[in-house]
């Protein structure tokens, strides 16, 4: 059984923590022997003695802002995804070759199946179109559009340059494919301001019949609004139609592994993925439902030492294998921010560029 | 169908040349084929051929050679 293969949420706990624990702990191998900031970290570590997932080394997120960490040689970068830094810092540096860069396709396709079908869709994207134009140094913004138009068809920009509603470009996708299966997306707080918000201040009423709304990003701004994910959903629908929406939490130092939530709230850690809470004081694994700081798991960075990471994001795990919704894995809810960590959403980008 | 219209669809999408298409071309092997011409690619392929390629096609093909593959599926023979 190839972990790559297997359904997203097929795996049950045991087979799954196996299977992914020896990916990962070849994975480690893989990095110290290719990357030499990484190997001065971990390279005494004795990797027989990796039980479990919670043994693998992890790195922080940050230390990509501060080092080029890769484990291929230059003529091998194929492409240099960035984060959208904080002030005054450096952004991250994720760095792709061919292979990882298939690798991270290849699943995103393969999560995205469970939650959009195999057809292609026709796709609204919530954001402008020049966000994707610097094809040598995307921006996180712009790597999440890139990676999901793969699922859809006559890819559509909702808005203009200026953030403003392209509103002749919506009213032509909306009388073509207003019956038809749709696939929207964009990063949660651009989908709410200047999209929901918009259209509410419009006149523009849409009606779309079918339609999945996949959107990312971080809820800081929009809890500042006190939006909750119920207000979200309640209005998209009345704004747009009937709209399933979904959050997804994913990080363009590990693009391919995203956690999508549930009809439930929940977001879902797929086969290739998983998420380990650990307790800020003690960075021991926290128990289910006790509040830590998040640590990502995947299985597809080999280009670059990305495989684990401890992120800066709070949060607790709900359960395992259990969910109503009837998918297997870990299943878990994000709280935002650590405290005193200087916020790094997507979206931040844009309202500095702006303001 | 020959292989000519495929090329053709190829060169065309990619914006590259008709000589330097063959079934050895492979996705993210030359700056004209990343994963933005891809879509384009997927588009022209879909016109031309009058299809509708699914998600797991779009990953799938990662050659010409595998592309004329794919159309099989679909009862296109070129």
């Amino acid at each position: 059984m190839d972990l790559f293969d297997v359904g997203p949420y097929e795996l049950s706990e045991a087979i799954k923590t196996t299977m992914l624990r020896q990916r990962l702990v070849s994975l480690t191998e893989h990095h110290i022997a290719n990357c030499a900031d990484y190997q001065k970290l971990f390279g005494d570590i004795e990797l027989g003695s990796i039980k479990q997932l919670e043994d693998i080394p992890f790195l922080t997120v940050p230390l990509f802002k501060q080092r080029e960490l890769k484990s291929i040689t230059k003529d091998h970068v194929f492409k240099v995804l960035q984060s959208s830094g904080t002030t005054g810092q450096r952004p991250s540096q994720i760095y792709l070759d061919a292979q990882t860069a298939k690798l991270q396709s290849r699943v995103l396709v393969k999560i995205m199946q469970e939650w959009l079908g195999k057809q292609r869709r026709h796709m609204l994207i919530w954001d402008h179109p020049n966000v994707i134009k610097d094809k040598a140094s995307f921006s996180a913004r712009g790597a999440g559009i890139q990676g999901l138009s793969f699922l859809g068809r006559n890819h559509t920009y909702a808005l203009n340059d200026d953030m403003s509603l392209n509103v002749e470009a919506i009213n032509e996708f909306h009388e073509k494919f207003s019956d038809q299966p749709v696939f929207m997306f964009g990063f949660t707080f651009m989908v709410w301001k200047y999209g929901i918000q918009a259209l509410q201040a419009s006149s523009l009423k849409l009606n779309f019949e079918s339609a999945v709304l996949l959107h990312s990003g971080g809820w800081k701004k929009l809890q500042d609004e006190a939006v909750s994910t119920d207000t979200f959903n309640t209005v998209a629908n009345d704004c747009l139609g009937s709209i399933k929406a979904h959050n997804f939490y994913g990080m363009v130092e590990q693009v391919g592994s995203i956690f999508v939530a549930c009809e439930h709230g929940y977001f879902h850690a797929p086969s290739t993925a998983e998420v380990i809470i650990r307790n800020p004081e003690t960075w021991k694994p926290a128990a289910v439902g006790e509040t830590g700081c998040i640590q990502v798991l995947s299985a597809l960075p080999e280009s670059y030492p990305g495989h684990s990471l401890l992120t800066e994001d709070k949060g607790f795990v709900v359960g395992r294998d259990d969910c109503q919704c009837g998918r297997k894995g870990t299943y878990f809810k994000v709280l935002g921010r650590m405290a005193k960590v200087e916020a790094r959403g997507c979206s931040d980008t844009f309202e500095r560029g702006a303001s | 169908m020959t292989s000519e219209v495929l090329y053709s669809v190829f060169a065309k999408a990619l914006g590259i040349p008709l000589e330097k298409v063959n079934d050895d071309l492979t996705y993210n092997t030359i700056k004209e084929w990343d994963s933005t011409a891809h879509m384009i690619l997927v588009a022209e392929i879909e016109d031309t051929f009058e299809v509708m390629l699914d998600t797991d096609d779009i990953i799938d093909m990662s050659s010409v050679g595998k592309c004329r593959e794919i159309l099989k599926k679909y009862d296109v023979e070129c």
